[in-house]
């Protein structure tokens, strides 16, 4: 019995890393950069949802679409100013300016909120689903694993079915040449961000009510994490970031309670460090065969 | 008022804790400030050396010293000031880091402080301590309470230090009968409550008593604790003890609530702050017991005056142990300074 309530308590775990990493994985797998300001974003909007409820007064629905709005504006601003400059640089090169987003980020909040953490109300309202007298499965869990579901078939069929979805394929599959058949990149580079931002408002809202606390550290480790999650689910691959995901949370709650607490985090990244040994390109990476 | 929620039992700390809000200094600082205060140098200005967090994780607290401090030099000042001397504070930030308070107080030097405030934090203060020792510089910290902060016989502080809290801890739950299946839950990657954890377990085991189980976490993971908590329920525990800062305590409370957990739970003065971060949880914190030098709603009439002092200065913010301590460390210099040598 009680492995079964240290399972569900790892599958809510794991289902917030999903909803992040499903973020990650979607900007990777298409503009191949990693955003490491992701976790930063999903910050601030959290930041946007707690003010909107606590000094504005809205209701949870709008501070919901409050966050997701300024993530998204926020997401498509990052990207002209900082990623979009440096189109043609080399992928490190990026890779250090996100970082200096994400810095930049939480350094912007700690001026304008402060270092204390504060309390975050929570939006979900939702019961909590009681299946006997000791398991129960809370609401914000059904409701985070239910809109990382929704979110996944979204994507995928959006990326399949429509046509700035098969830009973003043939884009992530060769940027030359799909530009060559008349794919506009920034555009279409703009659009993934800006999804991906809106997935990150989604994100904060959720992380928030799950822990309800927000601070401009919020995001910085569950961002790595989520991270972790993408990479072990295979990194661009949109179920994979929902399984490895899932799959982190329930790891790192079972070596909690069956090996050590102090040891989580070791094992955790231990089994990363297997799997990729395994398998490099994850759960459901798919294996590029480089042409010579 | 939300506050009459909640009975904090207030514990208090024996040895290094002065009583009271405005307590003087039990030691005389010795040679160094009487002889280099009143060389201020030509002007009738005596410039205290301050040193805490102002921003970073921990600027809480150093806003919080610098504040208290501030609110004392206006207060003295407005009165005459020390020995016909106006005080002045010179605050720089060391982000809670070591390097950047042997940096800040390298500004303080060059500015040439007469004595230090300082530093916040434990860490930073560790490392400040060897450079005031070396310059034979007065030093008295508000709140870092680490037994190395003040190793030397240069150097004083305001609050108490780390092991006597776990002590205090493990003496009063026994002697109350509080519980005898103890839990706890204590930051591994954090020294404030590994010197705590380590105290209070070795005083329990004095008195027979063992944990029944014994929880970690890291600043790194500090947001779900849903393994400690079902660990305990399964462990029988009566109560929880918390020697932790009041973030991760407010979700462990909020967590132990959904899991239906029934224990009691005590807590250090890390706790301080816990009412302000449940917020509209706040009736979690009934019954939560822990150890604090300072309380806000208390009805000493020195403390009264304090709170509403700051409230008035502070865009009536409460002010917490950390505002409460660095008020009282410039009043412990100003009765230093008039002490005669």
């Amino acid at each position: 019995m009680s492995f079964i309530s240290y399972l569900l308590n790892g599958i809510s775990l794991g289902s917030i890393y999903a909803l992040i990493a499903l973020g990650y994985t979607m900007v990777y797998g298409i503009a191949k950069m990693l955003n490491f300001a992701h976790g930063d974003v999903i910050m601030v909007g959290g930041v946007i949802a707690y003010t909107a409820i606590n000094s504005l007064g809205l209701s949870p629905y709008l501070a919901v679409l409050a966050a997701i709005v300024t993530c998204t504006v926020l997401g498509i601003t990052i990207e002209k100013i900082a990623y979009k400059p440096l189109r043609g640089a080399s992928s490190l090169t990026v890779l250090i300016t996100a970082i200096g987003v994400s810095y930049f980020l939480q350094n912007f909040v700690l001026w304008q909120f402060g270092s204390n953490s504060k309390n975050f109300p929570s939006v979900v309202r939702f019961p909590t689903w009681q299946i006997n007298e000791s398991l129960s499965v809370d609401g914000v869990t059904t409701v985070t694993i239910v809109t990382a579901l929704i979110i996944m078939v979204a994507l995928t069929l959006f990326i399949k079915k429509s046509k700035p979805g098969q830009a973003m394929l043939a884009l992530s599959e060769d940027r030359g040449a799909a530009q060559l058949m008349g794919v506009n990149v920034n555009r279409t580079v703009s659009l993934t961000f800006a999804i991906g931002s809106a997935l990150a408002g989604v994100a904060s809202v959720l992380l928030c009510s799950a822990y309800p606390q927000i601070s401009y550290q919020t995001g910085a480790m569950p961002g790595i994490k989520a991270f972790v999650a993408a990479v072990f689910g295979g990194i661009g691959s949109i179920p994979g970031a929902m399984i490895g995901g899932v799959l982190l949370g329930v790891i790192e709650n079972m070596s909690k309670a069956y090996i050590s607490t102090q040891m989580s985090d070791a094992v955790v990244f231990g089994i990363l460090i297997l799997v990729l040994l395994v398998k490099p390109t994850g759960i459901l990476g798919k294996k590029i065969h480089e042409k010579v | 008022m939300k506050k009459t929620f909640l009975r904090i039992v207030t514990v208090a700390l024996i040895l290094s804790l002065i009583g009271g809000v405005f307590a003087g200094c039990q030691k005389t600082p010795g040679e160094t400030t009487t002889t280099k205060a009143p060389a201020a140098d030509g002007d009738k200005t005596l410039l205290i050396g301050g040193i805490g967090p102002i921003t970073g994780e921990a600027a809480t607290y150093g806003n919080a010293v610098k504040n208290g401090a501030q609110l004392a030099i206006n207060e003295i000042n407005a009165n005459g000031g020390v020995n016909g001397m106006t005080l002045k504070l010179q605050y720089e930030d060391d982000q809670h880091d070591a390097v950047k308070a042997v940096n800040a107080y390298n500004t303080l030097k060059d500015a040439k402080v007469k004595l230090l405030m300082g530093t916040v934090t434990s860490k930073p203060c560790e490392a400040v301590v060897e450079e005031t020792k070396a310059d034979n510089m007065f030093q008295l910290t508000a709140s870092a309470s680490s037994v190395k902060s003040i190793q030397y016989d240069n150097a004083f502080r305001i609050c108490f230090n780390d092991p006597n809290q776990g002590k205090a801890s493990a003496q009063y739950i026994a002697e109350n009968n509080l519980a005898t299946k103890i839990a706890v839950i204590y930051n591994n990657s954090d020294v404030y409550s590994t010197g705590i954890y380590e105290t209070f377990v070795a005083e329990l085991q004095a008195k027979n008593i063992t944990p029944v189980t014994t929880q970690t976490f890291t600043d790194d993971s500090s947001k779900d604790f849903s393994v400690a908590i079902q660990k305990i329920q399964e462990s029988g525990a009566e109560l929880v003890f918390l020697p932790i800062y009041y973030e991760a305590a407010a979700l462990i409370l909020q967590q132990a609530s959904k899991a239906n957990l029934n224990a009691k739970f005590f807590g250090c003065d890390g706790l301080d702050g816990l009412i302000d971060q449940l917020g509209t949880d706040v009736a979690l914190a009934e019954g939560v017991m822990l150890l604090t030098p300072f309380a806000a709603d208390s009805q000493d009439a020195k403390s009264v005056a304090f709170v509403t002092a700051y409230k008035a200065a502070y865009n009536n913010e409460t002010p917490n142990q950390f505002a409460a301590d660095g008020y009282d460390a410039i009043y412990t210099i100003k009765a230093a300074l008039e002490k005669p040598a």
